[in-house]
């Protein structure tokens, strides 16, 4: 029933989504099916003589599928009441939800590519409750979904009575027509940011099927394996194809499968980033991305809990970084919210400002984690694989456990160099109100957060920590983790002391969520 | 390792002594299937008489007279007027300080055991991902509740 929601929140009648999401909820289901029944075909197809026996059951689970569908639909209604939202589903065990206005933190839509080609839209009430039990509402149409968004969030900031936190936040609605931009990616930066993703994933799958199916190279991999083993063989394959073709054939097929790797970052990231836009509006930083599914995002600014700001090792010579808000909202079930995904320093600086955040000041006093801490996982690290090595060199006979064996070597070699580079680059801080730490050697990232909106801190020993005297420091933080590692215990005792000291002296319901 | 939980700015509370007794009980608790499974062993297995009653009595000692008594003294409280810190772990150290002003609501809680005993949980709930709950058991009921009614009475004064 789309027939326009209630005016105000008087309780409101029941409302039933759009009964095009019977069918988008159908082709959902079904796409999932599709693998599982191909399989079920040429499967069937080989015991079988007559595989159009199967077609019957295909005919039962499609109107399985609409009919479950259908009736999902019927039984899911909504009401926007006068002190929450009320959602009730469910096929064979009914769940009623009730949301009050306080609670929520957002509300936002989503469209995959098959609602968004009947114009639907999925609103999701993100309540921060971790991510599993976001309520979401499936599917109404964009107009209406917009429209329950506006009044939701209308409802909401009344029932939350904010403090005037900037008078921005007291002004109504208005949504875009005073939006600042704060970030966009055009599409020559997605193409820098997707060469940038190269896909691993694409380029093992590349070389699984070349293997499987021989059409890229020009000889087949157990040829190559024989060239190893037998001189004979090698010079009867490269005197088919002459040297030079065979050593252009492998270079052509690399290049081939990084050609296809390389694509597959630049269109993967197309499809998620596509016209990214990020606008500081009066109701906080709205976010809009995506090709085929197109999502729309708003973060009350003062919800932002942490930052994260990571790079790659390759990325940071460039400059290249990504910026992302720790909130209590979830964000299509990641913790973070991509806000500047590849972005340089220069242009994350006024979004870290616009959230109220600082940089860490070049002059601050950065602190150094212990260095048992590091030596004890380098130890602990190259025992784990350094023992198995030997065990491999020395025990195994054959030639396959020399090779693991090094493997496992390099490994180990590998863990204590890691240790020693993280103990020179892993630093945390304080400044008057935030906590900063930056951790990683490959993948540096830096996390800030706020020290009032932490909530509780916890020094956490295990045994070995105990005997060497160092301990993690574990802050409570909203929608996300923040752990300082390896800390001298005297340190994280004082760390821990000046923070409670600020935290404790401004009350939580003072601070708007 | 040191027996007593390391000094941090101010001393603990120990717990009820009740909650060691009780966790000697629960420890008979997790006895009971080791126990029946010894005389199943006894009656119908090919071991030889009393064999099976000697790691019975290994665990016995470490989990009913044993662990008790370390989980006891390494567990603490402080309450300060304006934090709650809980100190716990025999071998995993964790020494934890809460905020009143971020508690969001609090619970009192009591199993059966735990009421034979006349003690009870507190737990506080943060907004918190890391530390959501901190849970505080051991207490006697009247003090857990006594703490809840002060924490609320601190939430309740801050957030006016």
């Amino acid at each position: 029933m789309s027939d326009g929601l209630p005016d105000d929140g008087e309780g409101g009648a029941w409302l039933r989504t759009n009964p095009l999401s019977v069918l988008a909820r159908a082709i959902v289901q079904l796409r999932g099916m599709v693998f599982p029944l191909v399989a079920v075909l040429v499967g069937g197809s080989q015991i079988m003589d007559d595989a159009s026996m199967l077609l019957p059951i295909f005919g039962i689970i499609l109107a399985g599928t609409v009919i479950s569908a259908g009736y999902g639909w019927y039984v899911t209604r909504y009401r926007i009441g006068s002190g929450d939202v009320k959602l009730e589903t469910g096929l064979v065990s009914r769940a009623a939800r009730s949301v009050p206005f306080e609670r929520i933190q957002d509300v936002s839509l989503e469209q995959k590519l098959i609602p968004r080609l009947l114009g639907l839209v999925e609103v999701r009430f993100e309540t921060g409750a971790g991510g599993k039990d976001e309520m979401q509402l499936a599917y109404v149409s964009m107009a209406e979904g917009q429209a329950l968004r506006e009044t939701v969030r209308a409802l909401v900031d009344e029932a939350e009575a904010m403090p005037a936190d900037g008078a921005a936040l007291a002004e109504p609605q208005g949504d875009g027509t005073d939006a600042q931009p704060l970030f966009a990616m055009g599409p020559g930066r997605l193409v820098t940011f997707g060469l940038f993703e190269f896909s691993l994933v694409a380029f093992a799958l590349v070389i699984g099927l070349a293997q499987q199916l021989d059409f890229l190279l020009p000889f087949g991999w157990d040829e190559i394996e024989t060239w190893f083993e037998q001189p004979d063989a090698r010079a009867q394959t490269f005197r088919q194809f002459e040297w030079i073709t065979g050593i252009g054939g492998i270079i052509a097929s690399l290049a081939g499968v990084i050609a296809v790797g390389v694509a597959t970052g630049v269109v993967r990231t197309a499809l998620r980033d596509w016209d990214f836009r990020l606008e500081r509006t009066t109701k906080g930083f709205r976010r809009r991305r995506g090709l085929l599914t197109r999502t729309d995002v708003v973060m009350p600014a003062h919800r932002v809990q942490a930052l994260v700001i990571s790079t790659s090792f390759v990325r940071r010579r460039l400059g290249w970084h990504s910026l992302s808000f720790i909130s209590l909202a979830q964000d299509a079930g990641s913790a973070n919210h991509d806000v500047a995904p590849f972005a340089q320093m220069a242009e994350i600086a006024p979004i870290v400002a616009a959230a109220g955040f600082s940089l860490p000041d070049p002059a601050m006093a950065w602190r150094q984690p212990s260095a048992r801490y590091y030596s004890d996982r380098a130890l602990f690290l190259s025992a784990l694989y350094g023992i198995p090595a030997m065990a491999m060199i020395g025990l195994v006979e054959q030639s396959w456990g020399l090779w693991a064996g090094l493997a496992l070597a390099i490994l180990a070699i590998y863990a204590v160099i890691a240790q020693f580079w993280l103990w020179r680059v892993d630093r945390h801080g304080l400044d008057p109100a935030q906590v900063l730490s930056r951790q990683g050697w490959l993948v540096p990232r830096l996390q800030i957060a706020a020290r009032v909106k932490l909530h509780s801190v916890e020094i956490a020993q295990g045994p070995i920590a105990r005997l060497r005297g160092y301990a993690n420091l574990n802050f409570g933080l909203a929608g996300g983790t923040l752990a300082f590692r390896g800390l001298e215990l005297a340190d994280a005792r004082r760390l821990r002391a000046a923070v409670l000291d600020s935290i404790a002296s401004v009350d939580f319901a003072q601070i708007p969520r | 390792m040191p027996d007593t939980p390391p000094k941090d700015d101010s001393a603990l509370t120990r717990l009820h002594p009740n909650y060691k007794t009780m966790t000697r009980v629960e420890g008979i608790f997790i006895l009971i299937p080791f126990l029946i499974g010894a005389f199943a062993l006894e009656a119908f297995g090919p071991l030889l008489a009393g064999v099976s009653a000697v790691p019975l009595i290994v665990l016995f000692l470490w989990l009913v007279l044993y662990l008790p008594m370390r989980r006891y003294q390494a567990r603490g409280y402080d309450m300060a007027s304006d934090r709650l810190r809980v100190v716990k772990g025999v071998l995993f150290h964790s020494d934890t300080v809460v905020p009143f002003s971020r508690v969001q609501h609090l619970d009192v809680e009591q199993g059966p055991l735990e009421r034979a005993f006349g003690i009870a949980r507190l737990i506080l709930h943060t907004a918190g991902s890391h530390n959501a709950s901190v849970s505080l058991p051991g207490l006697a009921h009247a003090d857990a509740v006594a703490m809840r009614e002060e924490i609320r009475q601190h939430v309740k004064r801050e957030a006016q």
